[in-house]
């Protein structure tokens, strides 16, 4: 059975736009899956109804087996629980540490304290942060920041990690440093990475699986290392 | 062993987040002392009045005069009809000797008069006393009936004038009194409302990271309990002293013992307990309506 398996979906917002339709999609475990797109072409759309922020109109979003649109409200946090999430704007409460943040995640499903700690400072380590531990979000770069959020996602060890154009804020050469860190991620942990972006230049260069949209609907579907974007 | 946790973790959060937000958790506490200040006065008030309309009430009473010449017998065949209508709370006899030694003692000229008089001129009588002051009416009425009766007083006219003018005052001060715990009520909770509101991204990151609507309501919950009870901390010393000082210095009485007051204790300490609930439930409940914004629920 497929990881992820989206059939038939259509997505009307209550103001009539409609920004997915007809999406017919299968992911594989451990896959890593870039999902590119002009704006407004539904990337977004996508991932919200990945992690179960906006329910799909029509059609079926299977994860792990969990229906996520049949989810109700108050039942969402089982689905969040088991995937991570990272954010273009990184998300991160101001007036916590480093680790505070990271912990943050796990204190709010209700792990034992003792539990934490090893957790955080692991998670810490796979992006490179160990030494940070103790600042705060402002004393560090875009970078840091955006690495303090990975951490965050993957320190419960979700079986999925949904990135929302994490590398839309940070420079190309922090950029890398964060693609390197969420293919150590992917290969390392086997976690499945589902990625929108618009940076063509990343795409180019990581050789995954390119998911294309245009205007809500899916143009271009590209195995492993087959996609090249156009020059613009 | 989880619930336990996130409730232990929920107190905690709740008393950092208080110190965290110092500035939006004083305003909340200000709003909420301002606001239960007017609550405790209209509550003294409205206490006083209905303690000074309910003395003045059980000073009403029908006087039934027996006719002259009745015997023991009927006499006492007459107070054990009365007792027998409904809503009778006591019945009191008084001699016609009783009546003549009260009446001496009223004025010189009368102690005088009432001792030239060889026989007692004035009538064996009872003092009827009503559960409900607008049953003085039929209660009178129905006495009349009985025989061996002369008469049944309770001073028409002027007893229904008080009981309807003692009825709108009752009224209007408790309606204040709602009134004025509703607009506590909203403007708790708007002030929480503020709060939370400079707190929307914390919100967002639980509920994206995991967390289930219980354990993200609850340490707003628990913040808005204890904002409530430290908001109203400040009316309820301001009762307990204000109250105990103004009685003491008043007498225990106002307009020259005309109007007497209701004693400090028990009442400031009901006060005080009504203010606390009403400060943390209101409280709780402002919060919890407040953090529901922010939850897709």
């Amino acid at each position: 059975m497929k990881f992820i398996r989206i059939k038939n979906c259509y997505k009307v917002y209550k103001n009539g736009v409609a920004a997915v339709a007809d999406l017919t999609l299968d992911i594989d475990k451990g896959e890593f899956v870039f999902v590119i797109g002009a704006s407004g072409s539904g990337k977004s759309t996508l991932i919200k109804m990945l992690y179960r922020e906006e329910k799909p109109t029509k059609g079926v979003v299977e994860i792990g087996g969990i229906n996520v649109g049949k989810l109700r409200n108050r039942t969402v946090y089982k689905l969040r629980r088991k995937l991570g999430i990272v954010f273009q704007d990184f998300k991160l409460l101001p007036k916590l540490t480093v680790y505070e943040n990271v912990a943050f995640a796990l204190e709010c499903i209700g792990m034992k304290g003792k539990d934490i700690r090893p957790k955080v400072i692991k998670a810490l380590e796979h992006v490179g942060l160990k030494d940070k531990t103790r600042s705060f979000p402002n004393e560090l770069s875009g970078g840091e920041q955006q690495r303090v959020c990975i951490a965050r996602a993957i320190v419960n060890n979700p079986k999925l990690l949904i990135c929302d154009e994490p590398t839309g804020n940070l420079d190309p050469k922090t950029s890398k440093e964060i693609m390197n860190v969420l293919d150590t991620i992917n290969k390392d942990l086997g976690t499945t990475i589902i990625m929108a972006t618009h940076d063509k230049e990343i795409v180019n260069r990581m050789k995954k699986r390119v998911i294309v949209l245009d205007n809500g609907v899916l143009a271009e579907d590209h195995a492993i290392g087959t996609y090249k974007a156009k020059e613009s | 062993m989880k619930p336990f946790r996130i409730i232990v973790r929920s107190i905690r959060d709740s008393f950092k987040s208080v110190f965290r937000n110092f500035s939006l958790s004083m305003a909340s506490v200000i709003c909420t002392t301002i606001t239960l200040i007017l609550v405790a006065l209209a509550i003294i008030v409205t206490v006083n009045v209905n303690h000074v309309t309910k003395s003045m009430e059980e000073e009403l009473t029908v006087v039934v005069y027996v006719k002259k010449g009745t015997a023991d017998e009927q006499i006492n065949n007459i107070e054990s009809k009365i007792k027998r209508i409904d809503g009778i709370k006591d019945v009191v006899y008084k001699s016609k000797e009783e009546w003549r030694l009260e009446m001496k003692g009223y004025s010189e000229t009368l102690e005088v008069t009432l001792d030239y008089l060889d026989n007692n001129p004035l009538l064996d009588s009872f003092i009827v006393t009503v559960l409900d002051v607008k049953d003085l009416a039929p209660t009178a009425k129905e006495i009349r009936t009985i025989e061996g009766v002369q008469s049944a007083n309770y001073g028409e006219g002027m007893v229904e004038e008080i009981i309807s003018v003692f009825t709108v005052i009752k009224n209007v001060t408790f309606a204040i009194v709602i009134a004025l715990v509703v607009v506590t009520a909203f403007l708790i909770s708007n002030t929480i409302k503020l709060t939370i509101f400079s707190r929307r991204s914390e919100i967002e990151i639980m509920r994206l990271v995991g967390s289930s609507n219980t354990s993200i309501k609850l340490p707003f919950i628990i913040e808005g309990f204890l904002l409530g009870i430290v908001g109203s901390l400040i009316p309820i010393i301001a009762v307990v002293y204000g109250y105990i000082i103004a009685y003491e210095k008043l007498g225990g009485s106002l307009s020259f013992g005309v109007i007497e007051l209701v004693k400090p204790m028990p009442f400031i300490l009901y006060t005080s307990l009504i203010l606390v609930i009403i400060g943390s439930v209101v409280g709780m409940f402002g919060s919890a309506r407040a953090v529901r914004k922010y939850l897709k629920i």
